[in-house]
């Protein structure tokens, strides 16, 4: 294989290579999104209770050692193909992290502040939007960026799933190993998924920045 | 409306907390934290919590503003009982400031400041006027520190924007656990002065806690002194705790220096001054020569035509001295009427006349001050207290008039 073959590949398949991309950044995108959802709620949940933090942690540390194919294997015969067991994965992938790092975040906050959030006349949940939240939330971001790292990797096995993105480069690029083609096809897919994750934690940042309080920054 | 906080027209200057028979029982220990407490925390006052580490006088005051709820008896606030009220609206309406601020980090001064406005629905540009008045008030420029993080002040300066948040809705009663126990030594000193002008201004009612007898004596008008679970030792003015303590935990807690402490707490003014032969320096010297030896004393003061006071002179110096102009010894340290008894006492130890030249407001001579006029005063004010009950469980409670 040489650079021409390669440019040639990328030049013929634009295209198809730019939707798969589009494709790639939205399904992680809208996991992430749901994860985090999901994954913050939880962390409220259990943040006061070291036992209920470390059920919830268990809990997705669990998941996180199942192997991405089998999962998807498994969740093949429940969800069936594409866009289902793709999301259903990629979101149980994205908890973890995401979940450890706001029990983290919250537990770190000072009781004194929360004290005397309470002792102002702040309620319960006030404490928590106002407060605790805000205080928390550079490490939640942090278990943000970790969980958008990983779930750029691994929706590229989802392509066994008929997930969509661009693991369907690699997949069909490996499985026709000895064509001209397969090895730029695969290699191509492969880079992709690490620029694009490098872009999207890029943009996280970014994002920090802009909403992250200067009182918290140093 | 069943809220603390004043309405418009009202300043929210102090009102009276009675604690009825409260007692804070924790699950699963034998003793409770608090123990049958009852006391009057009249309006308008501060009163100071002090104690040992432990002996439940933050649990006490935490009960007023039910951070922690109390598991049995009553308290009333100008006569409301706190149970009857919704617990954040409670809080809204007492100030609470605690030890290193418990400031916001996220939030600018001025956002921290305008909490409780903000959750009692101050319009913004009333939130605006007041945060800057509120920083005013600690001594803190609006321009420079509106817009700064907690973390871009210094201890002091985030507890005087504690202070300031404590202070922003106007609430009537302002509770305070050891709000300077974490600056160094110099600035808690300056912070105290401030709470007291402060106070002096605003007449809030205030419970202070603390482990420092020193504060408690600089910054309270009455001091509860609570021993194990909460048992109040004695409740009573600085003067009268230190003149007589109720029992040995109480004169331990205050130390061995309970007169020293006594000076801090009155002033030049309040004592009888003795007098000495005085001359203005254009005066004759064999007249005040005459004088002393009259009155037997060992030293005169010479004025200028104001009546100030300029040098001491002695007998012996004025057997060779021509005229009043330039004869005698400098003045050293001033003392004024305004000055505690315990700055009195360290200028005249750094006379060698041992007695201090006192002036009024324009400076004029108003007095002089000895050792004998020091010990007089301590002994009035210990024959004063002498009577005063050494105070029992019973009648703790009630501050004496």
């Amino acid at each position: 294989m040489d650079f021409q073959t390669l440019w040639d590949f990328v030049s013929e398949r634009r295209q198809q290579l730019l939707t798969d991309s589009y494709l790639h950044v939205s399904a992680v995108v809208q996991s992430v999104v749901i994860a985090g959802v999901i994954a913050v709620l939880i962390g409220i949940a259990v943040y006061r209770s070291p036992i209920g933090s470390a059920v919830a942690t268990g809990l997705a540390s669990t998941v996180l050692t199942l192997p991405s194919f089998a999962l998807l294997g498994l969740l093949i015969p429940i969800l069936g193909l594409g866009v289902a067991p793709t999301v259903t994965a990629l979101v149980l992938y994205g908890l973890l992290p995401i979940i450890r790092n706001t029990i983290i975040g919250l537990a770190a906050v000072d009781p004194a502040i929360t004290d005397a959030a309470r002792g102002v006349g702040m309620n319960r949940l006030r404490v928590l939007g106002r407060i605790e939240l805000p205080l928390a939330w550079p490490s939640i971001l942090a278990g943000i960026r970790v969980s958008t790292q990983m779930l750029m990797g691994i929706l590229a096995i989802a392509a066994y799933a008929k997930g969509p993105g661009l693991g369907n480069l690699i997949f069909s690029g490996l499985s026709r190993v000895g064509s001209p083609t397969a090895v730029p096809q695969a290699l191509t897919g492969t880079v992709l998924i690490v620029i694009l994750a490098l872009v999207l934690d890029g943009l996280l940042v970014l994002l920090g920045r802009f909403t992250t309080s200067r009182g918290l920054r140093d | 409306m069943t809220d603390l906080l004043p309405a418009e027209e009202h300043t929210g200057s102090g009102v009276e907390i009675v604690l009825d028979d409260v007692v804070k029982q924790y699950a699963g220990q034998a003793d409770p934290a608090v123990d049958h407490v009852s006391m009057t925390i009249p309006a308008g006052e501060t009163v100071v919590f002090v104690g040992p580490s432990g002996c439940g006088k933050t649990t006490t005051m935490r009960m007023i503003n039910r951070l922690i709820e109390p598991t049995s008896g009553k308290i009333t606030i100008a006569g409301r009982d706190t149970h009857s009220i919704d617990a954040d609206r409670l809080r809204r309406g007492i100030g609470y400031s605690i030890q290193q601020a418990g400031l916001f980090p996220h939030l600018t001064v001025a956002k921290n400041v305008a909490t409780v406005p903000g959750l009692v629905g101050w319009d913004k540009k009333r939130t605006t006027e007041r945060v800057d008045e509120m920083l005013d008030l600690v001594g803190l420029d609006p321009d420079t520190y509106r817009d700064r993080y907690p973390r871009q002040l210094s201890g002091g300066q985030q507890q005087r924007v504690g202070v300031a948040r404590a202070l922003a809705a106007d609430p009537p009663v302002l509770l305070m656990d050891e709000p300077f126990g974490a600056v160094d030594p110099i600035t808690r000193g300056l912070l105290q002065d401030e709470l007291m002008r402060l106070q002096s201004d605003l007449g809030k009612t205030i419970v202070f806690v603390t482990h420092d007898f020193n504060e408690a004596v600089k910054i309270g008008d009455r001091i509860a002194v609570l021993g194990n679970q909460s048992h109040i030792m004695q409740y009573d003015t600085p003067e009268a705790i230190l003149a007589n303590p109720a029992n040995d935990m109480v004169a331990g807690f205050i130390g061995a220096d309970a007169s020293l402490k006594q000076l801090t707490l009155a002033r030049v003014r309040d004592i009888e001054l003795a007098q000495c032969p005085t001359a203005y320096r254009n005066g004759s010297v064999a007249e005040l020569r005459r004088e002393l030896a009259e009155q037997d004393a060992p030293w005169g003061l010479i004025l200028d035509q104001r009546d100030r006071p300029l040098r001491w002179v002695s007998p012996e110096q004025l057997a060779t001295a021509g005229s009043l102009e330039d004869v005698g010894d400098p003045l050293g340290e001033n003392v004024s009427l305004t000055s505690t008894l315990q700055d009195a006492l360290e200028a005249l130890l750094m006379q060698a006349s041992a007695s201090a030249a006192v002036t009024g407001r324009r400076g004029e001579y108003a007095g002089i001050i000895t050792i004998d006029t020091l010990v007089h005063a301590l002994q009035e004010v210990r024959e004063e207290h002498a009577d005063d009950h050494p105070v029992d469980e019973a009648s703790a409670g009630e501050p004496t008039p």
